[in-house]
């Protein structure tokens, strides 16, 4: 286990990332965890969308997408009135730290002392679990992995497979140590003591908080996806329900959920649908026996409205939170979720962290890719990522002359040396008579170059100047 | 300002101007009209892939075949709605017949009995709205009569379904059954049992939920 693993989000300095890429890539147990599981994730991705058009469905899921955020305002709006004529409360929260005393001030306003939880990566975003703790709120996580991640006071390294760092040995020992169960490598005997503590937990929790995964304006209504069913108990068992979700989950019309249901699981996991699909659309009716008597949902924005107001960096917003860009990300693959240091992990965290913790934090998240391109080409809503990471490595070194600052810590990588080496360079392209000059200079001189050129050449040699310029041989050839 | 107000009011008024809004064209999503029989061919294999059990039977046959597989599991306890023809239906037949488990009707809000229902209950047997072929899904729709827990706690979770109410798709399903037009509190599919791949990716069953999904379908 890395060290750095065992720090919770607040410690987490996402600068540096790099001595956690280190010590992961030296970490034998970490590399071949990852490698085992994303080589696994790859291929039954690959087989569960045989048989289909897969681009032409992408394209649908990125177009249901793009219209719902044409329309993202207007359609907020009909969710909120849908919503609460089914009798869901609808909170705003301009960020983590307000949605987090919108969930304190319902729970307060119940008398609730434990909440349980369904997976949530917008709770993971809000920092949650710790806030409610510090209110003297237990809450737990229910899902298996997020609960394995949270005995172990860790982060989800995966957006699907909280856990996936781990391994079968290593969770074991966790369980043993932490709720007393036989050390056992039978994951059967794991999930079933699971099963029975958690069991307990739903019965007597006060709150069951979820996530969602699209929230339909049409009819009032929210999605979720799962598999092990504590999605279902968390809305269900405890009295009252509330989902958190950011303000960009929003879709028009129920048809849409089908096409980017279709996507979603078998991008994620390869299934064609996973065990369970859970939407709601009202709490508990009068004459209903079971069910929530209270329904709240909390609209967290986030960084996501500044996001939206660009063109191009509004694509980020598409993300239906697959988790398949990371699983087929050579770089993920190697360092693992928590070398990043942020909540989302992985390419959609290059891309989306950098909005929430700005550029300066975030300055090695869009480099920490080598732009092969494998994410965008999988991505089931086709968001670019690659551009959307090359603009924003420009966005980190930009002075303010190409894009007005649209992220914050804007410009934080901007070196005045680097930003002056290529102020020359297209000097020099500009002119032919100085290019000429200045490449049959390097070449009569070319003993004086330097072997090492700082980062670039740490791992590559340096590459040397030829002898004579390409000019010159043409020439010798033409004559 | 209130942040809902002040939300709505910087994506009013984003600096990108106007967006506009793609068309939708879900033909994707279309499949060749199968009949009956392939789409239950299909519902099987693809449910049964995931570990759901399906069971063919009749209007007059499926109390026996559940007879016997509750009793191959040593089911002690079924818990069934009151209304519904399936409730009914096993409740007269338990009146002459001595191989069905004891019937527990859930006719109590949860409140009253949750320790019970979460402890003593061996399986619960609902209805459907039908099925979707191409993912191997159920769909249920709980309602006053068939609450939401009895196809989530209980061990075992007992479905009935037509094989006349087979859709192809989901979005077939939602299309023909005008889903859109209302919705209730809760409507579910479900693919398989409870299941789990949190540890190192090996599958486990019943996680949370039901171990085991069996679906009878009346033919
Ligand atoms: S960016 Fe695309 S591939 Fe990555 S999680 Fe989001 S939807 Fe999935």
């Amino acid at each position: 286990m890395s060290e750095t693993a065992q720090q919770s989000p607040h410690h987490i300095d996402v600068k540096e990332f790099h001595p956690r890429a280190r010590a992961a890539i030296h970490n034998p147990q970490i590399r071949q965890n990852f490698r085992k599981a994303m080589d696994g994730l790859m291929t039954k991705r690959k087989s569960a969308f045989e048989g289909w058009d897969l681009e032409t469905l992408r394209d649908l899921g990125a177009n249901i997408r793009l219209r719902a955020l044409a329309n993202l305002p207007d359609l907020l709006e009909q969710l909120e009135q849908k919503l609460t004529e089914n009798g869901i409360t609808v909170h705003w929260a301009a960020d983590g730290d307000e949605a987090c005393e919108i969930v304190r001030d319902i729970c307060v306003a119940r008398n609730a002392s434990s909440v349980i939880k369904g997976k949530s990566m917008v709770s993971e975003e809000m920092e949650l679990n710790h806030y409610l703790e510090e209110q003297g709120i237990e809450a737990l996580e229910s899902d298996l992995g997020e609960y394995i991640v949270q005995l172990a006071e860790e982060t989800p390294s995966h957006i699907i497979m909280p856990a996936i760092h781990k391994n079968t040995e290593e969770i074991s020992q966790l369980l043993h140590d932490k709720t007393g169960t036989d050390l056992s490598h039978d994951v059967e005997y794991l999930t079933a003591n699971a099963r029975l503590q958690l069991r307990e937990k739903f019965m007597n929790a006060d709150v069951g908080v979820s996530g969602v995964n699209f929230a339909v304006a049409e009819t009032g209504t929210l999605c979720l996806v799962e598999n092990e069913g504590n999605g279902r108990m968390t809305t269900t068992v405890p009295l009252c329900h509330i989902a958190v979700t950011g303000i960009e989950k929003v879709v028009p019309n129920l048809e849409d959920v089908t096409a980017l249901l279709a996507l979603l699981t078998r991008s994620a996991t390869g299934q064609h649908i996973t065990t369970y699909f859970n939407m709601i659309s009202g709490p508990r009716k009068a004459d209903e026996l079971d069910g929530p008597e209270e329904v709240h949902l909390v609209l967290v924005d986030n960084g996501r409205s500044t996001i939206y107001q660009d063109d191009e960096l509004l694509d980020t917003l598409r993300c239906i939170r697959c988790g398949a860009c990371m699983n087929h990300c050579p770089v993920y693959t190697r360092v693992g979720g928590h070398a990043y240091g942020t909540t989302y992990p992985g390419p959609i965290g290059k891309i989306l962290m950098p909005h929430m913790v700005g550029l300066d934090e975030g300055r090695h998240l869009p480099t920490a890719s080598s732009l092969c391109g494998a994410c965008g080409e999988v991505c089931p809503v086709k968001i670019p990522i690659p551009d959307l990471l090359v603009r924003l490595r420009q966005e980190s070194v930009d002075g303010d002359k190409l894009h007005p600052a649209k992220v914050r810590g804007h410009g934080a990588k901007r070196s005045s040396m680097e930003a002056m080496i290529w102020k020359g360079w297209s000097w020099m392209h500009a002119r032919p008579g100085m290019y000429r000059m200045g490449t049959s200079l390097g070449a009569r001189f070319r003993k004086l170059q330097p072997g090492k050129f700082g980062g670039w050449t740490r791992y590559r040699t340096a590459p040397k100047l030829a002898a004579r310029t390409l000019h010159e041989r043409m020439k010798e050839r033409s004559q | 300002m209130s942040s809902r107000d002040a939300i709505l009011q910087r994506l009013r008024h984003r600096t990108g101007g106007e967006l506009t809004a793609p068309e939708c064209d879900f033909s994707v999503l279309n499949r060749p009209e199968w009949s009956t029989a392939e789409k239950l061919d299909m519902f099987e294999r693809t449910i049964e892939s995931v570990h759901g059990e399906v069971h063919r039977t009749t209007e007059s046959g499926w109390i026996d075949r559940l007879a016997e597989i509750l009793q191959t599991r040593g089911a002690g306890t079924l818990l069934i709605a009151k209304e519904h023809e399936i409730g009914k239906a096993l409740q007269s037949a338990t009146k002459s017949r001595e191989d069905l488990p004891q019937l527990l009707i859930y006719d109590e809000p949860v409140e009253s009995w949750q320790e019970a229902l979460f402890s003593e209950v061996d399986a619960g047997i609902t209805s459907t709205r039908g099925g979707i072929a191409e993912t191997g899904s159920l769909i249920l729709w709980p309602s006053v009569d068939e609450p939401r827990l009895m196809s989530l706690v209980p061990p075992i979770h007992i479905a009935v379904l037509k094989a006349s109410e087979l859709y192809t798709t989901f979005h077939h399903a939602m299309q023909s059954q005008n889903w859109a037009a209302g919705m209730p509190t809760n409507a579910l599919l479900i693919s398989g049992p409870s299941k789990t791949a949190d540890i190192e990716q090996t599958l486990a069953y019943g996680v949370h939920g039901p171990k085991e999904l069996i679906v009878l379908v009346i033919e």
